[in-house]
């Protein structure tokens, strides 16, 4: 299995995002620079977290107009898998690969700290290593977290299944404790938590592992 | 805007030389190394790099009185940061900085660049930066410009290195009365490098382009070197155009493109524009090689028009690089910085005149040479005398204790837990990315925080300690204290201290009481460096740290790296097990004075300070590291502020644990809880292993006792058999945790 780690100028997750397929997959995986155009030959698309482009106006909204987001939105389409954690989650907010919004944090502060998360939903290629409502810890470090829809869009969320991470203490004022959420096709999956951050007891928590492994049991039963 | 630039009669005539910052002497010293009065653009160059910032002309007299040898030493003070070896290739770079003035009076700017200076002196150095931390100081926080102060900094702080995704993983907080008006903000910044990699500032090579990377130069930070080199006064918020604007996006891009720019080989030198921009960077890699440079002005990409060569060449915008490489691969600098989409421009070359240069399209705007700039700046030696507070405290070493004071020790220890000196910083560190780059083994809030190096079973322990109420009372002792302080948390890490950067806070040295502080604090850092083989290999010093007249405690900081040679090694301060049997490393005497407890208790901070036997400290260090690497300790945790009552609290609390704790000897019990005698350490050890402890320990020669045992949800401690503590582990975490936020919020 092929995995392309997008790299915007400003991400700084890709290196973790990198490392973590290394470490706990052992597949191919590539660095890929936002100015490339060629994404055919990857099976999963990882978006890191960062400050693309400085996020100075609002997170990932530059990021979204970059040449790769095209060819993106092409790999959607094919149903191809694809993961954005923390400012990658925002740029597939900004582009309308998944919806809602990012608002800055409750508390107006960024926030790094180790979070307990409940899966909400084990039937993704993301997460069917997890038990339906485990409790897993996952790192956050963001200062726009806090995720917004409107009711109409939630109702739809809950109704879908597509919230597939709460928090169980909510620590940034997410509407409905939301984390992270796929869309409805159950390929483009975004979530504020950095997974890659929780491969190891070293590092305090490796709970993250099981979401790599199902993407690529996912892959290899397909 | 500069419409007229006075003529060097003028500058003369109307000593315009002394708004500058130089005085009399110093102008008359210029004219006579370049036979000539300086024209305003010179006078400005000389101005700044003779500032005390720049030039050390104060502070290098003593600093030399450092070690700065040792066999792993690599690079030691002169270039952009010290390298340490740590074997199979390696190496770690590091420096801390301060960005004091700055962060008084624009304190999310001025925290954020000094951050920003800081990375990229260590990158500069052609090393990855893998960590962050620093060292703050405010006034107490009941006061709303110092809350002010204090939110801004950590957010400032925060944003650079969270942008960067160097994780921030360590440093200190203290709130005293005087850092009300001037606040310290140190920040330090930790590095890694192959030995074949190492880069350094020098124009080398006669002919070499002399490249100009990263940002372009705008009005911003204009003479910062020379403001940072006063007094802080009434005035001094008119200065915020002296403070610099960062951009932490384009450091990312610029430290990427760096370090692509290094592995292709062709760089002679690099050098970080930081304190006095362009000036400072251009002059001192021409000192260094023993060559000249010339600069065109007109090259210089610029943010505005009609900027001045004056303006260019003192202008502090940040995140920017000057780079010789090889003569003929411009294109290829070109390429990388073009991908980054970051400016490069030839601006000069290396000259074989030793002149320095400079040039505005056609005309000569400065011309003298290079070593009248760098290598012929005053030096200074400084009065120096021992002020009269110092013998009164020296008569003073016990306090008046009374019985109320005395009644409740569990209170005393609640409030001293909710000190903000003591108090959990996690309000600050949760605002800090601390876990980014995926190589934190050990959070802020331990010791020393260890950071894992990816590829090998190494890791690296770092700290940031100093203690300006002891080195304000006993600069001597207060300085070796600083330095076995921080060694002794790198050790209660599992990591063996390697060297140090220092980062020397104080007030006016032009006072000759100033001066004796400085100089006692130095001679006794020296004294601590030597014995424990901590060789100094860099730092920074600030001067003028002052509001009104008053300085601040003299605040050097200690940052210190160790090496964990397996990540087995690694150790933190928490309990681990019901049932480990807790030991007491070295001796306690009665010394209150000056303490933390004193502080709380008593409302004020006189006397004697601890005394520090810095061959038992040696010796209490090789006990704790040789039981660490045989794997015989739990946890370990040094006795610092608020001594072994706060110490045991503190591992409690970490450890989400309980401990039973029975005590016998002749103090009282406040004594022997809330003393800050040196070189103690608290261990926990599973109880197979004790005996292996106190054999190791009776070896070497330290004292040892073994005090009590590991529970599970109470502090007991009993004196002479009397329960003097009894607390829920959860209480001491309410006090701990909530003191700060409930300040804040």
């Amino acid at each position: 299995m092929r995995f392309a780690v997008i790299v915007f100028p400003g991400s700084n997750c890709d290196i973790d995002m990198y490392h973590a397929i290394e470490d706990v997959l052992k597949e191919p995986v590539d660095y890929v620079w936002h100015d490339d155009a060629d994404l055919s030959s990857y099976d999963c698309i990882l978006l890191p977290g960062g400050f693309s482009y400085g996020d100075y106006l609002r997170a990932g909204a530059i990021a979204r107009f970059s040449r790769i987001m095209q060819e993106i939105e092409k790999a959607a389409d094919q149903g191809k898998l694809i993961l954005g954690v923390c400012n990658g989650f925002q740029i597939l907010l900004e582009a309308g690969l998944l919806p809602g919004a990012m608002q800055r944090n409750e508390n107006l502060q960024f926030i790094c700290s180790t979070e307990s998360l409940i899966i909400e939903n084990n039937q993704t290629p993301f997460t069917a290593e997890y038990a339906l409502r485990e409790e897993i810890r996952i790192p956050i470090a963001h200062g726009e977290g806090n995720y917004y829809c409107d009711e109409q869009t939630l109702k739809e969320l809950q109704q879908n299944s597509q919230i597939v991470f709460r928090y169980k203490n909510n620590p940034n004022g997410s509407v409905d404790d939301i984390a992270g959420i796929i869309n409805k096709r159950g390929n483009v999956l975004g979530m504020m938590p950095h997974p890659e951050r929780a491969i190891s007891d070293l590092l305090g928590s490796p709970d993250g592992k099981k979401l790599f492994q199902s993407i690529l049991k996912y892959w290899r039963e397909r | 805007m500069m419409h007229h630039q006075p003529t060097p009669e003028e500058i003369f005539e109307q000593k315009l030389y002394k708004d500058m910052g130089l005085s009399a002497q110093e102008y008359g010293r210029i004219v006579k190394l370049i036979g000539r009065r300086p024209n305003f653009v010179e006078t400005g160059l000389f101005s700044v790099m003779w500032s005390e910032h720049c030039s050390y002309k104060t502070s290098k007299p003593v600093l030399k009185r450092f070690p700065t040898k040792g066999k792993q030493v690599l690079q030691g003070p002169g270039e952009g940061a010290g390298i340490v070896d740590i074997g199979d290739n390696q190496a770690v770079v590091f420096k801390i900085e301060s960005h004091n003035h700055p962060s008084a009076i624009e304190p999310y700017q001025g925290a954020a660049t000094g951050v920003g200076g800081i990375i990229r002196d260590v990158f500069s150095m052609g090393a990855r930066p893998i960590a962050l931390l620093n060292s703050l100081r405010f006034g107490p926080l009941s006061d709303e410009k110092v809350k002010y102060l204090f939110k801004n900094v950590v957010a400032g702080i925060a944003n650079y290195g969270n942008s960067m995704g160097i994780p921030t993983v360590g440093g200190e907080v203290v709130f005293e009365e005087s850092y009300r008006g001037n606040p310290l903000v140190n920040a330090m910044c930790v590095g890694i490098i192959d030995h074949d990699k190492i880069q350094k500032g020098v124009a080398k090579g006669i002919g070499n382009p002399v490249m100009y990377v990263g940002a372009s130069t705008g009005r911003d930070g204009i003479h910062g070197a020379t403001f940072a080199s006063e007094e802080l006064t009434e005035e001094s918020e008119s200065k915020k155009p002296s403070v610099q604007v960062g951009d932490p996006f384009m450091e990312k891009l610029l430290l990427e493109a760096t370090l692509e720019l290094i592995e292709l080989d062709i760089v002679e030198g690099i050098q970080d524009m930081g304190a006095a921009g362009l000036t400072s960077s251009s002059s001192e890699m021409a000192s260094k090689a023993g060559t000249g440079i010339e600069l065109d002005l007109s090259k210089v990409p610029r943010r505005e028009p009609g900027m001045t060569p004056y303006e260019i060449m003192l202008s502090e915008s940040q995140e920017r690089m000057l780079v010789v490489v090889k003569k003929g691969k411009e294109e290829d600098v070109k390429k990388v910085f073009d991908k980054w989409g970051l400016y490069s421009a030839v601006i000069g070359r290396v000259t074989d005149d030793g002149m320095y240069r400079l040039l505005d399209g056609g005309k000569i705007v400065a011309e003298f040479p290079v070593s009248a700039l760098v290598d012929e700046a005053p030096v200074y030696h400084m009065p120096s005398q021992e002020p009269n507070y110092f013998w009164k405290n020296q008569s003073v070493d016990s306090i008046d204790l009374e019985d109320h004071h005395l009644a409740d020790l569990n209170k005393i220890l609640l409030d001293l837990l909710a000190s903000p000196n003591i108090a959990s910083k996690e309000w600050v560190y949760k605002q800090y990315d601390h876990m980014v780059r995926t190589s934190t083994a050990v959070k802020p809030g331990s010791d020393a925080a260890v950071i894992t190096i990816r590829g090998t079973r190494k890791a690296l322990a770092m700290t940031t300690d100093g203690n300006g109420r002891y080195i304000y009372l006993d600069p001597y002792t207060g300085g070796a204290i600083a330095v076995a302080e921080a060694a002794r948390n790198i050790v209660c890490s599992g990591g063996k201290p390697l060297a140090l950067t220092d980062g020397i806070n104080f007030g006016n040295p032009e006072k000759p009481e100033v001066f004796w502080q400085f100089e006692q604090a130095v001679d006794g850092m020296s004294m601590a460096c030597k014995v424990l083989d901590t060789p100094v290999i860099g730092g920074n010093v600030s001067f003028y740290n002052e509001t009104s007249g008053k300085a601040i405690y003299p605040t050097p900081i200690v940052g210190m790296v160790g090496l964990v040679s397996d990540l087995a090694h690694i150790t933190t301060q928490g309990l681990k097990n019901v049932g480990d049997v807790i030991i007491l490393l070295g001796d306690t005497y009665n010394e209150l004075t000056g303490t933390e407890f004193q502080k709380v208790v008593l409302g004020k901070i006189e006397g004697k300070v601890p005394k520090l036997d810095l061959d038992k400290e040696k010796k209490v260090q090789e006990v704790v590291l040789e039981a660490i690497r045989n794997g015989y300790v739990q946890s370990a945790h040094d006795l610092s502020d608020g001594g072994f009552a706060l110490a045991i609290a503190e591992s409690c609390i970490s450890g989400e644990l309980g401990a039973r704790i029975n005590i016998s000897n002749d103090l009282n019990p406040a004594s022997f809880l809330f003393s800050e005698s040196q070189s103690r350490i608290l261990l926990s050890v599973s109880p197979d292993n004790v005996e292996q402890v106190k054999k190791i320990a009776a070896e070497i020669g330290v004292t040892y006792q073994e005090i009590g045992v590991v529970t599970s949800n109470t502090l007991e401690i009993s004196y002479h058999d009397v329960l003097v503590i009894d607390l829920y582990i959860q209480q001491l975490i309410k006090a701990w945790k909530e003191a700060i936020p409930c300040l804040m919020n």
